[in-house]
């Protein structure tokens, strides 16, 4: 589908989206209508978008930001949704981890690195770092030991 | 220089001399003492020629040249490698039950020092011709895995018991295959004793004479032998890929080297039976009644046609270690079980046929 | 091997509960990973993942340099095609200033990635045998890796992190031997594959340690993101450089191998039949070199505009994606790699409950995991 037409597609089935172009579709959805729209994506036979390539964590300085990239593998064509999360104290979304397996690891990761939780998420621990670090990726994060600001 | 082709007018010299100077208890005790003293000799200079050939034959099979700094040739390689395992700390693991872990060691040392005793170097030259010879070295080595089965037990480490126990099945799976070959040149021969074995070879190898369920009982041996001392394609019990050090992952120093030392000693023990069963022991290549071929054949000493077979069979094996990936432990036993007893109590049925109706040459 | 309901009991009943841990410091694990595995006797019930013993925060390293000094950081992500990291990270900002490099330039970056590729392969063989206990090939595998490599550090100055990709081109010309060196090589090499069938491929305890082991069904693959030879073994077709061709692939003749099987052995066999289709690239491009430019000019403190960019590229192992959110200053705002290895570390536990150790050892031989690029 071009991007015309998966901008109505998307419509039809959840009001609340904004558009915007730039090197693929990238559609602002709201957090709390993600996993439907994310589950109608993947399982309508029209849409097919099977393949999540990239769950990215965004720290906006305001709010954050969680990037799905997703694309088709029959179709062929690609879509980016954005969530924007505006609670910076207590971040949270929902887990597509039960349409795509890979999102498991991927929402550990954004877990671990911008401390935005997932809900229902099965198994929501640390990847890489353990309990006591701070969330290293965000814009205000402080450590004099070992960052050494220019 | 007659001993040479016959060992027993040397050791009859000893045994007169003995006679003339001590009393009979003397005699015997000196005997011992001097028979001790040669094995202890044979381990280590089996052990310094199997380090250094497994090194180059690896080596020369993986493009490289193996040792060639220490000594002319990499010859003292060896025993560099002793030096270094000499001053290693023998460290033993504080949970570890203590007893079980020093007596490991020696559990395997001692059963292959008493599995040398039936093998005949050469003509003349055997410990103890034992009557039941075949029965008594297949019955001995089976009580090296007690000392495996102590040391994976008793290192307190997951990884040990975890290989302890793959080695504890693969080598009681494999005795049977080995032994059940080994009934078949029995058969043939009609005795057990190694000795006789040998002399029944003078017309021809029992692998030439004995053809089809010799050459089968052969390849059997071959594989199950391989099995029974744990190396490649069949080291899962010390799989270093998988285990990280397998049975022996906690003993360090001296320790590490009597295990070391015992799989080689292992390693010619397998090769010299194989060696004596099949292949002749010390007997020169004959063929049937050809007097005149048999004679120039009879110039080499049998000592060294029996270190030439020996040490052509442990070649065979450290070929297949550097050459075969390693078999995962279901399907060893698979293989054991499903594969190779079947055909060993076959090729059984089928050497008694052939001994009954007097088919083999 | 016990049948799925059986497995299932073992896995919700917590009698006999034996826990190993392999790794992080293992001969077999490509890297520092730390797996939990609970065992039934010798078949494995559970595997817990834990990571980051490698974590050098690379993506917040990235925040910052500068857009030309960043790359220099990705060569030690995934190591072994480091020259293809490069490649991404300098697509990327290069799709920013929206500059098209000259094809002398394409052509070199096409030619050094096949060639990265066929040492990773060749590394991936010699570990693959070494895991499953056969020594030999790691020597026989090196032995081709080094003229490879000899070939890097004439041109590039190094030999494993090469840093020759920069935005706009490559850094240097290439050196006068190269094309002299690169067909010398080619022509040992397709002599020497068939050595490596000879050695591993043909050998029956071999394939009796890969074939039917670690299944993975294409909808698996999928949804686990697999991408790279560990799809493509499940007949998945993902290739980036034919999906989406960037840099000249466009122009080139190659197949995409795909296998059905979906077990280990297939994705063996997509990897090695993968080796000969990178000659065949080389083969085609080693005599029509554009001559020309390497290098197309650009500033020398690269400033990308506000907005965001996403590079895709065909490493060893699978799809890189780089993708760099940008605010219009001199550092840029936020990178992240999708990494291939990630996604295919994803699938490692549903292939391995069900079979034995041996199997874990084989499926991760299958994987080619780099645990660097896992932890970035």
């Amino acid at each position: 589908m071009t991007n015309e037409e998966l901008k109505n597609f998307i419509t039809a089935h959840t009001h609340e989206v904004t558009f915007e172009e730039s090197q693929f579709l990238n559609a602002f959805v709201p957090s709390e209508k993600i996993h439907s729209l994310a589950k109608y994506l993947r399982e309508n036979s029209f849409a097919g978008f099977d393949y999540l390539f990239c769950l990215s964590g965004v720290d906006w300085k305001d709010h954050f930001m969680v990037v799905y990239h997703l694309t088709s593998r029959k179709f062929r064509h690609s879509i980016v949704l954005k969530v924007k999360i505006a609670d910076r104290n207590n971040p949270t979304v929902d887990t597509v981890c039960d349409i795509w397996k890979v999102a498991e690891l991927m929402e550990r990761e954004v877990y671990d690195l911008f401390g935005v939780k997932f809900n229902n998420h099965p198994d929501l621990r640390r990847l890489f770092l353990d309990d006591t670090w701070g969330f290293p990726l965000r814009k205000d994060y402080k450590d004099d030991i070992t960052i050494v600001s220019l | 220089m007659k001993f040479i082709y016959d060992f027993s007018y040397l050791t009859t010299k000893i045994h007169n001399w003995l006679y003339l100077h001590c009393s009979n208890l003397w005699v015997t005790i000196w005997e011992m003492v001097i028979v001790g003293l040669c094995i202890l000799l044979l381990f280590v200079v089996l052990g310094l020629t199997f380090v250094y050939m497994e090194r180059k034959v690896a080596a020369f099979m993986q493009l490289r040249l193996g040792p060639n700094r220490v000594g002319p040739k990499g010859t003292l390689q060896a025993l560099a490698d002793t030096f270094k395992l000499l001053l290693k700390e023998g460290l033993t693991p504080s949970a570890s039950d203590k007893f079980l872990f020093y007596v490991a060691p020696f559990i395997v040392i001692i059963v292959s020092m008493l599995a040398l005793a039936p093998i005949p170097f050469a003509k003349g030259l055997q410990m103890y011709d034992l009557n039941i010879g075949v029965f008594y070295v297949s019955a001995v080595s089976s009580v090296s895995v007690i000392g495996i089965l102590m040391v994976g037990w008793s290192s307190y480490n997951k990884y040990s018991l975890l290989g302890a126990m793959r080695s504890g099945a693969q080598i009681v799976s494999y005795e049977l295959s080995a032994g059940l070959s080994l009934v078949a040149i029995v058969a043939l021969a009609g005795s057990m004793s190694l000795n006789d074995i040998v002399e029944s070879q003078r017309t021809g190898w029992w692998i030439f004479k004995g053809h089809i369920p010799a050459i089968i009982a052969f390849i059997i041996f071959i594989i199950a032998g391989t099995a029974e001392l744990n190396r490649a394609p069949f080291d899962m019990a010390e799989a270093e890929q998988e285990l990280t050090g397998g049975f022996h992952t906690e003993i360090t120093g001296m320790r590490f080297a009597m295990f070391f030392l015992a799989e080689y000693v292992n390693m010619f023990i397998v090769c010299a039976i194989g060696a004596t069963l099949f292949l002749g022991g010390w007997m020169p290549f004959h063929v049937g009644h050809l007097e005149g071929f048999n004679h120039i054949m009879d110039f080499i000493p049998p000592f060294v046609w029996f270190i030439g077979k020996t040490f052509f069979l442990v070649w065979v094996i450290m070929w297949f270690r550097w050459t075969f990936p390693r078999l995962r432990i279901d399907q060893l036993l698979t293989l054991e079980w499903k594969y190779l007893m079947p055909i060993s109590l076959m090729n059984m049925l089928l050497v008694a046929l052939i001994v009954i109706m007097k088919w083999h040459f | 091997m016990n049948n799925k309901e059986e497995i299932e009991d073992l896995i919700d009943s917590h009698e006999e509960d034996f826990i190993l841990n392999v790794g992080p410091q293992h001969p077999s694990t490509h890297g520092v990973l730390h797996l939990k595995i609970k065992l039934h006797g010798e078949t494995v019930t559970d595997v817990q993942l834990h990571m980051g013993y490698i974590h050098r925060s690379i993506e917040k390293m990235c925040e910052a340099s500068s857009y030309r000094n960043f790359i220099y950081l990705t060569s030690r992500m995934d190591y072994l095609s480091a020259h293809m990291n490069n490649q991404a990270c300098a697509m990327a900002v290069e799709k920013g200033m929206a500059l098209e490099i000259p094809p002398r330039a394409k052509i070199i970056r096409v030619l050094m990635s096949e060639l990265t590729r066929i040492a990773s392969h060749t590394l991936w063989w010699s570990s693959a045998g070494l895991d499953l206990g056969a020594v030999t090939p790691f020597f026989v595998g090196f032995r081709d890796r080094e003229d490879i490599l000899d070939i890097f550090e004439e041109t590039c100055g190094a030999r494993l992190t090469m840093n020759y990709n920069v935005p706009g081109g490559v850094m240097y010309d290439i050196h006068p031997n190269f094309q002299r060196r690169v067909k010398e090589f080619m022509k040992k090499f397709n002599k020497r594959h068939h050595e490596y069938d000879e050695l591993l491929t043909g050998n029956v305890i071999f394939q009796g340690r890969m074939k039917g082991v670690g299944y993975l069904s294409p909808e698996d693959a999928v949804s686990n993101g697999c991408s790279g030879p560990v799809a493509r073994g499940s007949g998945v077709s993902c290739d980036v450089r034919k999906w989406l061709p960037y840099d000249g692939y466009e122009n080139v003749q190659f197949d995409e191998i795909l296998e059905t099987k979906g077990d280990c052995f297939a994705r063996y066999q997509v990897r090695m039949k993968e080796m000969l289709q990178s000659a065949k690239i080389i083969e085609q491009l080693i005599d029509n070199i554009p001559e020309g430019d390497f290098q197309a000019k650009t500033k020398n403190v690269i400033k990308l505009p506000k907005g965001e960019f996403y590079s895709r590229v065909e490493t060893a192992r699978g799809e890189l994606g780089v993708y760099i959110i940008s605010d219009g200053s001199m550092n840029p705002y936020r990178i992240k790699f999708r990494s291939p290895n990630f996604c295919n570390l994803s699938a490692l536990k549903h292939m391995t409950i069900g079979g034995k150790i041996g199997d874990l050892v084989a499926i991760m031989a299958s994987l080619d995991l780099i645990i660097p690029d896992i932890d970035r």
